[in-house]
C-alpha cells in the first residue's frame, strides 16, 4: 500500500507553496483526512474528559498565562540567571543567533566528541532549524528515537503536528513502512507488533550510541534545570545511557521559579494528550558525576524570537508551550493537516509564529489561514489571544501591500478600498446598492438565485449559490414605510 | 423602550426580510424602533482582512451616528462582536481621547437581538409560532465572543408548533470567515461540507442562526445541492406568527 501523501511536504517557510495551494493536496486526500479526523476527535475527547474534571481549570490558565508573561517581561535576565545556574551544575551554555549558527555549534560539539552517530529526543526546534539534514551532510548519522519521529524518518515524510508528528499516518501506513526500511515481510499492523518492533530497531541504538541530541519544554533559571516532557520513555533512555547530552531550546521557554512546573505541568500535560500527568517528566541540573550524561550542553536559540519579544501584541506568541491543543481545536487544520502550513509549526499557533519568526518576509499567506472562529484561544491553556495576533499580523501584510504595484491589479485590495469610500458616506452606499442590483441581474437565473460569478466571486461560486438581490433594500423599504404612515 | 435599529451592511443589502422581521417583532413587543438613514457598516470586514485604517474610519462613523441612542439592537452576533472585541482596540490605537470617552460611554447600550430580547426586554416568549422543524446553528461569534448560551434555545422553545433539531458540533465553525471563504475557497468548502453533514442529518426544514453571514455560507451551499433544507434568520422565526406567518423567501 502506498502513502498518497507527497513522501517530501516542503515545510521550508522559504520554499513552501502559499497556504490555499499547499491545502489542495490535502483537501483531495481521503486518507489523510481520515487520519486526521480520527486521530483528532480521539485526543479532544481525552483533553475535554480531563479538562471538565478541573474545576479550576480557568484559575490554572491564568496562572499559567501570568509565569509565562512574566518570563517574557524579563527574559534577559532569567536567561542569564538560568546560565550562570547550569553552568555552576556542570552544564555549558551556548547562545545561538540563528539558524545557521545553531546548526554549526551542535555540529562543532559532536566533531568535538568524534560522534559519527547521534540519538535524538523529539524537538520540534531541531526540525525549525533543520538540524538532521545539516548533520547528515556533515557526516552523522541521526536517529530519530520518538516512535512518531522513526515512523516519519523511515518513512521519508515530515511533522504534520507538534505533539503527535505523524498523526496523518495511520498504523497500517506504519506496517508498511516499518516492513520496508526494517525488512520484517511478516509484521502485522497489530499496535504491539508496531511497537515492538520499533523497541528492537531502538534498543540497540540506545546502547551503542554515547551521544543524544534533545529539546526542553522548560528551562528553570532559579535553578539551571533542564525539562524534558514524554511519553514513551525514549527521553528517559537519552537521558541516561549516553554520555554527551546537547539540549537545543528556544530562548523563551524559560520558566522563573521551579515552583512555577507545579501549573505548567498540569495545563500542558492535560492540553497536549488529554492526560492528569504525562508517563515520563525528566529534569535535571547540569551535570552529575556517575549518573548520566557526563558532558551537557545547552544551546539556546533566538532566531527571530527576540524580535517577536519587541512588539506588543505579538508578543504574546512567545507564552506558547507547543501543547497543541489549538491545532486539535482548529476546523482549519482538521481539514487540512499540518503539511499545508508549510512549516515545522502547523496549525493556528504556526499561522501567527511561522510568518513572525521570518520577519514577515515570507509565510504570508499563514495569517489568513483561519476563519477567526476563535477556538483556538478558547483552549488555549496560556490564553494566547491568536485571533488578536492574526489580525495584527493580518495589517502587517497589507501595509505591505499598499507600498507594492502590483495592489492596483488584486481584486481583493481594490474592493477594499472600494467598500471604504462606500461605506464613509450613506449615499454613496446606497447608490452602489442600486446599481449593483443592475449589475447582478446579469447573473442572476430564473429561480432568483446566482450560480456562477466571475473573478473573486467565482471563488464563492464555485461551490455555494448566492441568492439574487433583492428589489428593495432594508432602508428602502423602511423609507416607504415612513412616508406611508405619513 | 427606545431602540435604534444598526441593520448592518449586509442584512441591508442581501436580507432585507430579517430587518422587517427584527421591526415587526420589536414592535409587537412595544419597542419605539429609530432607523438612523446615514448608518452603513460596522467595519467587520476590513478589520478581519487586515484593512486597520480603513475599520478605524467605520468604527468612528458608526461611535459618532449611535452615540445618542438610548439603546443599539444589531441582528447579527459577528457584528456585534466586532464593536465590543475589537473597536476598544482600534479606537484605543487610532482614535483620540473624546472618542475613546464616547466608545465607552455607548458599549453597554449596544445589544445582539437575543440579547435585547432576554435581557433587556426581559422576555422568552415573544408570541411566535412557527410550525417546522428547526436546528440552530450557533455560529463561531455567538458561542465564543457573545457567550449567547442557552438564550437562542429558550427563545426557539417558545416558539409554538416548532420542533427543535438539535445540531451535532454545534461549536464548530461553517467556514465561512467573511474574506477566508473566498481567500481560502477550497478550505472553507471543506469546513462546510463536514459541517452541512452534521446540519443535513438533524432532518430540519430550516437551519436558523443569529448570524445571516452563516446562513448565507450554509444556504447558498444547500440550495446549490438541493439538499431540501432552507436557512432562516432565528428574527424570522420569532416575527412569525399563526396570522403572518414567516415567507419562505430564501
Amino acid at each position: 500500500m502506498s502513502v498518497e501523501a507527497p513522501a517530501h511536504p516542503i515545510l521550508d517557510p522559504l520554499l513552501a507553496p502559499p497556504f490555499p495551494q499547499a491545502a489542495l493536496p490535502m483537501l483531495r486526500n481521503p486518507q489523510l483526512r481520515k487520519n486526521v479526523g480520527h486521530a483528532i476527535d480521539v485526543i479532544q475527547a481525552k483533553r475535554a474528559k480531563v479538562v471538565a474534571e478541573k474545576t479550576d481549570w480557568q484559575d490554572l490558565r491564568s496562572a499559567a498565562s501570568a509565569i509565562r508573561a512574566q518570563a517574557l517581561g524579563n527574559l534577559g535576565a532569567y536567561l542569564e540567571q538560568f546560565e550562570s545556574k547550569c553552568t555552576a551544575a556542570g552544564g555549558k551554555v551556548h547562545w545561538a543567533a540563528d539558524a545557521a549558527e545553531a546548526r554549526q555549534i551542535i555540529l562543532d560539539l559532536l566533531r568535538e566528541e568524534r560522534a559519527s552517530e547521534v540519538i535524538k529526543i523529539k524537538t520540534m526546534t531541531s526540525a525549525e532549524i533543520q538540524l538532521n539534514p545539516f548533520l547528515e551532510a556533515g557526516g552523522v548519522k541521526v536517529f530519530e528515537t520518538d516512535l512518531a519521529e522513526i515512523i516519519l524518518q523511515l518513512g521519508d515524510d515530515e511533522p504534520s503536528h507538534i505533539v503527535v508528528p505523524a498523526l496523518h499516518v495511520n498504523r497500517s501506513q506504519v506496517r508498511e513502512i516499518f516492513a520496508r526500511r526494517m525488512g520484517l515481510a511478516n509484521l502485522s499492523d497489530d499496535p504491539q507488533a508496531l511497537t515492538a518492533a520499533a523497541r528492537n530497531y531502538l534498543r540497540r541504538k540506545f546502547l551503542d550510541v554515547p551521544t543524544a541530541i534533545g529539546g526542553a519544554n522548560f528551562l528553570i533559571a532559579e535553578t539551571g534545570s533542564v525539562v524534558v516532557v514524554e511519553s514513551e520513555g525514549n527521553g528517559r533512555m537519552c537521558l541516561t545511557l549516553p554520555r554527551i547530552m546537547i539540549t537545543l531550546a528556544g530562548i523563551e521557554k524559560v520558566l522563573p521559579r521551579f515552583q512555577d512546573l507545579e501549573v505548567m505541568l498540569q495545563v500542558l500535560a492535560r492540553s497536549a494528550t488529554g492526560e492528569r500527568m504525562n508517563p515520563y517528566t525528566s529534569l535535571w541540573t547540569g551535570v552529575t558525576p556517575g549518573d548520566g550524561p557526563q558532558r551537557f550542553h545547552v544551546v539556546l536559540l533566538d532566531n527571530g524570537r527576540s524580535s517577536i519579544l519587541a512588539r506588543k501584541t505579538e508578543r504574546q506568541t512567545l507564552k506558547c508551550i507547543r501543547c497543541a491543543a489549538c491545532m486539535n481545536a482548529c476546523p482549519v487544520y482538521r481539514q487540512t493537516g499540518g503539511h499545508a502550513y508549510g512549516s515545522v509549526y502547523p496549525g493556528p499557533i504556526g499561522a501567527i509564529l511561522t510568518p513572525q519568526l521570518m520577519q514577515m518576509h515570507h509565510a504570508q499567506s499563514l495569517p489568513y489561514a483561519s476563519s477567526l472562529c476563535g477556538a483556538c484561544y478558547e483552549v488555549c491553556p496560556v490564553k494566547i489571544n491568536i485571533p488578536e495576533v492574526l489580525l495584527e499580523l493580518r495589517s502587517q501584510v497589507v501595509n505591505q501591500e499598499r507600498r507594492q504595484i502590483g495592489r492596483f491589479f488584486d481584486p481583493m485590495y481594490l474592493g477594499m478600498k472600494v467598500a471604504n469610500f462606500l461605506f464613509q458616506k450613506a449615499w454613496r452606499f446606497h447608490l452602489a446598492q442600486r446599481l449593483g442590483r443592475i449589475g447582478m441581474r446579469l447573473f442572476t437565473k430564473k429561480d432568483g438565485w446566482i450560480h456562477w460569478l466571475p473573478s473573486i466571486g467565482g471563488k464563492w461560486t464555485q461551490t455555494r449559490d448566492l441568492r439574487g438581490l433583492s428589489k428593495q433594500t432594508f432602508h428602502e423599504w423602511w423609507a416607504a414605510r415612513g412616508k406611508d404612515a405619513k | 423602550m427606545r431602540a435604534s435599529l444598526f441593520i448592518t451592511c449586509y442584512n441591508d443589502t442581501l436580507f432585507p426580510e430579517t430587518g422587517r422581521a427584527v421591526v415587526s417583532l420589536l414592535e409587537r413587543l412595544g419597542v419605539a424602533l429609530e432607523f438612523h438613514p446615514q448608518q452603513t457598516c460596522c467595519g467587520q470586514m476590513h478589520a478581519n482582512t487586515g484593512f486597520r485604517g480603513e475599520a478605524f474610519s467605520q468604527a468612528k462613523r458608526f461611535v459618532r451616528l449611535f452615540q445618542d441612542a438610548e439603546t443599539v439592537v444589531i441582528p447579527s452576533s459577528s457584528c456585534v462582536a466586532m464593536i465590543r472585541d475589537q473597536y476598544p482596540g482600534l479606537i484605543g490605537e487610532l482614535g483620540n481621547e473624546t472618542l475613546r470617552g464616547e466608545l465607552a460611554a455607548l458599549l453597554p447600550r449596544v445589544y445582539e437581538l437575543s440579547e435585547f430580547l432576554i435581557d433587556k426586554l426581559g422576555v422568552e416568549d415573544v408570541g411566535a409560532w412557527f410550525a417546522h422543524r428547526v436546528t440552530y446553528h450557533a455560529s463561531c461569534h455567538g458561542v465564543r465572543a457573545l457567550h449567547l448560551g442557552d438564550r437562542p434555545y429558550r427563545l426557539l422553545a417558545k416558539v409554538r408548533s416548532l420542533t427543535q433539531a438539535p445540531l451535532a458540533n454545534v461549536d464548530r465553525c461553517c467556514g465561512f470567515g467573511g474574506t477566508f471563504s473566498v481567500k481560502n475557497a477550497e478550505v472553507s468548502s471543506a469546513m462546510l461540507a463536514v459541517k452541512l453533514q452534521d446540519v443535513v442529518a438533524t432532518g430540519a426544514e430550516y437551519c436558523t442562526a443569529l448570524d445571516n453571514s452563516c446562513l448565507m455560507h450554509l444556504g447558498g451551499a444547500l440550495h446549490r445541492q438541493y439538499a431540501g433544507m432552507k436557512t432562516i434568520h432565528l428574527a424570522e422565526i420569532l416575527a412569525s406568527t399563526e396570522a403572518s406567518p414567516a415567507g419562505a423567501t430564501r
